[in-house]
């Protein structure tokens, strides 16, 4: 290796090391300034609480073992939801795709619920669907499936017409090429865009939670508000801060692994 | 004797479009012999893109006949684009074919390793199409065209994808490897010099809606291969003559 290629390398290393710290002091001044603020009543202490206040609060909730029970419960609608959603979404997506007429047909229908704001039938789901985990994940499922079929869909009809013409030369049926080309050919868009999907499934649940539970993460956050108790609030967001990431670190990972280029 | 293995009779399709019927090609005749390589040369727009299409099955025919010598004649279409599918190696792309129409028996894998292994592809059997060259890939694209063991070869403007040095290169290639098979070959082009270095015979199509305004039997003194063809002294002739008939004018 030349000493040029060595000094460049070691550019790049330096740049992310910079990064990297840079990030973690804006992370730790912005809870330090928090926390003395709120010390020093330069800010509502009550209201805003701080990290202290929501480190102790996260403690009594481990120790009265009140924490587990509603993080699983919220993963577990996290997950219904989101496997839900993709195989709703790659089934609704199929078909659209292989049916053109049908698609056209619906094309208006899910561009209106696209655009709609699906918090707003929340109270038609509970009445639906009763006070219970079938509206959250009915909930979840508005939000993520309506993005799952359009991202799907969209990987789909942008395979090359020069491969689909070549499967029509061997007579291949519909479903072989489903399986030859369609699926294998947006195995990279189907991948990614679960990225997209586990975030708004996220978002779906809490919402859901926000409207009718009796356990999780936003079921804790909704409490917290309704009894004033703002240390449980923030509690419940950092959580759920914490819980995000590692969903969206987990897709990730699962992308690195399954994503070919 | 007549080993004619496909008739076409007054063929004529017309497409349909918001702004009315467009007559692509008009009043097609001809014949193809049992291992005669025949070029279609036409200019662009000329339908000779439909008329293979038809020949192939995949379009229909608006009026006309096209009859084969026998009814389960199997057609190998080989695009203008390799269509080689990126996540598949070179030994699946190649087996595509034959996957599909679920004929992946041992001998038949045999016989693509076999024909890969003859036609300089042994060593990237395994490996993945971005990892081919543009001559190289339209070799792939061939193989598995040519692994349905198909009765007839219809080439759509095969090389066009490809740069000039390339494309002499590998329709050197092709011919060799078609020859070698004894395959029947219809073949269309826009290019009159790649045709006449590859074809027995030359039908040209006068612009839209395409009709047949010549047939050329092609007799060259040299006649070893499509490169030392384009130095036999007939090949300008034949140019300039295919020129004249395609009526090409730029305005």
């Amino acid at each position: 290796m030349s000493a040029d290629q060595q000094k460049y390398l070691k550019k790049i290393k330096i740049e992310k090391f910079l990064i990297l710290v840079i990030q973690i002091m804006i992370v730790l001044i912005f809870v330090f300034l928090w926390e003395y603020c709120s010390n020093h009543e330069i800010i509502n202490s009550f209201i805003y609480s701080s990290p202290t206040k929501i480190i102790a609060t996260l403690k009594e909730l481990i120790v009265t073992n009140n924490l587990l029970p509603h993080i699983l419960c919220t993963l577990k609608e996290v997950v219904i939801s989101f496997l839900g959603g993709i195989f709703l979404g790659l089934i609704i997506s199929l078909l659209l795709y292989e049916f053109k007429f049908l698609s056209k047909v619906c094309e208006p229908f899910l561009v209106t619920l696209n655009s709609l704001p699906k918090v707003a039938l929340g109270p038609v789901i509970i009445i639906i669907a009763g006070a219970n985990l079938k509206s959250i994940i009915m909930m979840a499922l508005l939000i993520n499936l309506i993005v799952t079929i359009m991202n799907f869909y969209n990987g789909f009809i942008n395979i090359d017409d020069n491969k689909q013409l070549l499967m029509k030369t061997f007579n291949a049926s519909k479903l072989q090429t489903l399986k030859y080309l369609v699926i294998p050919g947006s195995l990279n868009t189907i991948i990614s865009s679960l990225k997209i999907n586990i975030s708004m499934t996220l978002i779906g649940v809490i919402m859901g939670e926000f409207l009718v539970s009796k356990q999780g993460v936003g079921y804790l956050i909704i409490y917290g508000t309704q009894i004033f108790n703002m240390n449980l609030v923030m509690a419940g967001i950092v959580i759920l801060v914490i819980m995000s990431i590692i969903l969206y670190k987990m897709v990730l990972l699962f992308e690195k692994k399954y994503c070919k280029n | 004797m007549n080993n004619d293995i496909l008739k076409v009779r007054d063929l004529q399709k017309i497409y349909h479009t918001k702004k009315g019927e467009i007559k692509a090609i008009d009043n097609i005749s001809f014949s193809i012999q049992d291992q005669e390589f025949v070029c279609i040369v036409g200019s662009s727009g000329c339908g000779k893109s439909t008329l293979l299409s038809i020949l192939a099955g995949l379009e229909e025919k608006t009026a006309g006949e096209v009859s084969w010598h026998k009814s389960d004649v199997r057609i190998g279409y080989m695009l203008q684009n390799d269509a080689l599918f990126p996540w598949l190696t070179v030994l699946d792309n190649a087996l595509l074919g034959l996957k599909i129409k679920k004929e992946d028996t041992k001998e038949n894998k045999k016989y693509v390793v076999s024909l890969l292994k003859t036609y300089g592809l042994g060593d990237f059997i395994n490996k993945y199409p971005s990892e081919l060259s543009g001559g190289m890939r339209q070799r792939v694209a061939l193989i598995r065209t040519m692994a349905i063991k198909p009765d007839i070869l219809l080439l759509d403007e095969p090389f066009s994808a490809l740069d000039y040095q390339t494309r002499l290169a590998v329709s050197d290639d092709v011919y060799k490897i078609i020859k070698k098979e004894k395959k029947t070959v219809i073949m269309i082009t826009h290019d009159i010099a790649e045709a006449i270095s590859l074809a027995d015979r030359i039908i040209v199509l006068s612009k839209r809606p395409g009709t047949i305004k010549k047939i050329y039997d092609v007799n060259l003194t040299e006649a070893e291969s499509p490169i030392t063809k384009r130095n036999a002294k007939e090949f300008s002739t034949y140019y300039s003559t295919i020129w004249k008939d395609l009526d090409i004018n730029v305005s």
